[in-house]
């Protein structure tokens, strides 16, 4: 066991994860928001890829602009999908909603289907393919473009949600949604918005991995069921226990591939999942009953 | 009651009458068609769905088989081997096709089989699995050339390089398990060792962590089986890593397709691929030129795509149908004796020589090692 292949595995882990991240976050934010676990939103990464194709390829942009029209025709889908298939809900019980969800996320990946065929894709990288080494490791210029988004956003998150009235209201409504109606916050409008901002967050996590994973009308579900996990692990807070969260996750799944075996890499992923589910759900980091912001 | 009953004989018998009478009448041939043309083997059914259709239209504006047109009746099987089984019989039962063509998955081959053999209908697959036609079933043919002639391709250069050791990197499918298990059998005869054995999931993006490991192990040579686009991902990672270890990739991956998306990393890799992917640059001397070249300009012409070997498995499949129906088969058994009797025949696959031993009927000359040299296909010497 080297000190080199040691370092690989925990940077090519720190890169997944900060992807795990991302996403998780994106489950989170509208977990807090609106109590439900949003499970379209591995489509959004999805779209977010697929889109950036579209724009670069069909409508041939440059690909500086080919992203933000991926980003805002991904966010606008997050916002149709709120307005068709979240608010119109007579009973908005979590199990129905959770369940509208999983309906939305096969609906967009099956039109996806339609409209891009099955065939994978691949995009540009933001610069160039030349690796980076670091110590004895190697990583790719796209993984330094992954860790500093990833940090970028999660700052603006914190801004948003500390620093401004529409974040602090959203807060409010994760504490209790009841008595931050009675102040006056338009609830649905924060639902509403924290769909905005989850589906903006899984279209740039899309964006920013194509160029190393490739994208297809199904790379959703695996990517989605991470951030999943990264959330989960993270105590659903939207925050940096998440972000934490992903990264645990990236690092022991490249570790566990690496040093144990393989075939159980994803099952290390769920197993961690399962765990604490089982023994700490209420997150790895958090106490008995946490705030979620 | 009683009576009820007399009718619904009556009837059962004129239609049993009439069935073959109005066969004959209508003049055409049936054939029907299986393709998993949706769902995760949809990168097989599709090509073969679509160069089966062309290929049928293609015949019938040639004038049909001695004046008959050939009728193609397809079902989408979705990759679902129990949808499989319900449409091979729909297509026996209530189409009353003479053969059938496909499945396209290994496991929908298996699934079906029993059905082909129970009503006496052949049935050429599109799958490459060996368990097809070994051991060997009377009513079944394969087109789609055998894992081990590709496993076989590679073990001989390795061997004629005096290259040993070997790190394996499989898809945890049915393609990758199958090649998995092809490698293993067959290192020991060529007097290769296979020194580790990794797998990734089809869905994974990033395999960093198992070239790094197998980077520690250092090999000779690195061998990854599986299917787009976890091998482009595999030959990005290796780039990133700055492995200098040959990469050999399987036949799953020997389309274009591979090339636009693994880039620059795809350089220099090696793999066995069946003759269409090379079929401009093959000596005029190779038999299977001609099929090959006609068959990759009609795709094109046809699909704004380029024909690739998942493709030709239908396209040979259907010409050697039409070869049984020209010697005057015109009931399943005929045509099963017929397609039997099938030799030298230049398909796309390869050169076909069925026997009543043989009914995957290729030889591993269908193989060509092929290397990607500035984005396109050259052939190994």
């Amino acid at each position: 066991m080297q000190f080199d292949q040691l370092l690989q595995y925990l940077l090519s882990g720190l890169s997944t994860g900060a992807i795990y991240a991302l996403i998780g976050i994106g489950f989170s934010i509208i977990y807090n928001a609106t109590g439900i676990i949003n499970f379209a939103q591995g489509e959004f990464v999805m779209l977010g890829g697929m889109l950036t194709l579209l724009f670069l390829e069909t409508c041939k942009l440059p690909l500086w602009a080919a992203i933000p029209c991926a980003i805002s025709v991904a966010t606008a889908s997050g916002i149709l999908f709120e307005r068709l298939a979240i608010r119109p809900l007579r009973q908005p019980t979590p199990i129905n909603l959770v369940i509208i969800t999983i309906g939305g996320s096969i609906l967009i990946r099956g039109l996806s289907m339609l409209l891009w065929g099955k065939d994978t894709h691949a995009i540009p990288p933001f610069s160039g393919e030349e690796p980076i080494a670091v110590g004895g490791a190697t990583i790719l210029p796209q993984h330094l473009w992954i860790l500093g988004i990833t940090l970028l956003i999660i700052a603006a998150n914190k801004f948003f949600f500390y620093y401004t009235v529409s974040g602090k209201a959203m807060r409010a409504c994760a504490y209790n949604r009841r008595a931050a109606g009675l102040v006056g916050i338009d609830v649905r409008r924060m639902v509403l918005f924290s769909f905005i901002i989850s589906s903006a967050m899984g279209s740039v996590a899309g964006i920013i991995v194509a160029p190393l994973t490739m994208t297809a009308y199904d790379v959703g579900v695996m990517l989605g069921l991470k951030g999943f996990c990264a959330a989960i692990i993270g105590g659903m807070s939207s925050g940096g226990a998440t972000v934490v969260g992903g990264l645990v996750l990236g690092v022991l799944e490249s570790l566990g591939a690496g040093l144990i075996s393989s075939g159980y890499k994803d099952a290390i992923a769920f197993i961690i999942l399962l765990l604490i589910l089982f023994i700490r759900p209420q997150g790895l980091f958090g106490k008995a009953q946490s705030e979620r912001v | 009651m009683k009576k009820r009953f007399v009718v619904a004989c009556c009837l059962l018998c004129i239609s049993l009458l009439s069935a073959p009478v109005s066969f004959a009448a209508a003049g055409a041939i049936r054939i029907g068609g299986l393709f998993a043309v949706t769902g995760p083997a949809a990168f097989l059914g599709e090509p073969e769905r679509n160069s089966a259709k062309m290929v049928v239209d293609e015949i019938n504006a040639a004038g049909g088989i001695k004046g008959r047109k050939l009728e193609l009746v397809t079902y989408d099987t979705a990759g679902d081997a129990t949808k499989a089984v319900q449409l091979a019989t729909k297509l026996i039962r209530d189409d009353k096709v003479v053969a059938i063509i496909g499945p396209s998955t290994t496991g929908e081959s298996m699934a079906v089989i029993p059905v082909a053999e129970k009503e006496q209908i052949p049935l050429i697959s599109c799958s490459a699995g060996i368990k097809i036609t070994d051991p060997l079933k009377k009513w079944i043919f394969k087109t789609a050339q055998n894992d081990t002639l590709a496993v076989g391709r590679i073990f001989e250069q390795l061997q004629k390089q005096k290259l040993t050791k070997v790190s394996i990197l499989t898809v945890s499918d049915g393609f990758g398990s199958s090649g998995r298990e092809q490698l293993k059998a067959q290192a020991a005869t060529f007097g290769i060792a296979i020194v580790s054995d990794d797998t990734y999931s089809p869905k994974d993006t990033d395999m960093t962590s198992q070239l790094t490991k197998i980077r520690g192990i250092k090999p000779d040579v690195i061998i990854c089986w599986g299917t787009n686009p976890g091998p482009a991902v595999i030959a990005k990672n290796a780039k990133q890593l700055g492995l200098k270890i040959p990469l050999y990739m399987s036949h799953g991956v020997s389309s274009k397709k591979f090339i636009d998306l693994a880039g620059d990393a795809a350089e220099g890799i090696r793999l066995p691929s069946g003759k269409v992917l090379v079929a401009d640059v093959l000596p005029a001397s190779d038999p299977q030129k001609k099929s090959l070249l006609a068959f990759v300009k009609d795709y094109q012409n046809h699909f704004k795509t380029e024909g690739d070997h998942f493709g030709g498995h239908a396209w040979d499949a259907v010409m050697l149908l039409k070869g049984a129906f020209e010697n005057g088969a015109n009931t399943p058994a005929a045509v099963r004796d017929q397609l039997e009797k099938t030799k030298q025949f230049h398909g796309i696959g390869g050169t076909f020589n069925y026997s009543s031993h043989d009914h995957a009927g290729l030889g591993k000359e269908a193989f060509v090692l092929v290397e990607v040299k500035n984005k396109d296909w050259v052939i190994v010497k």
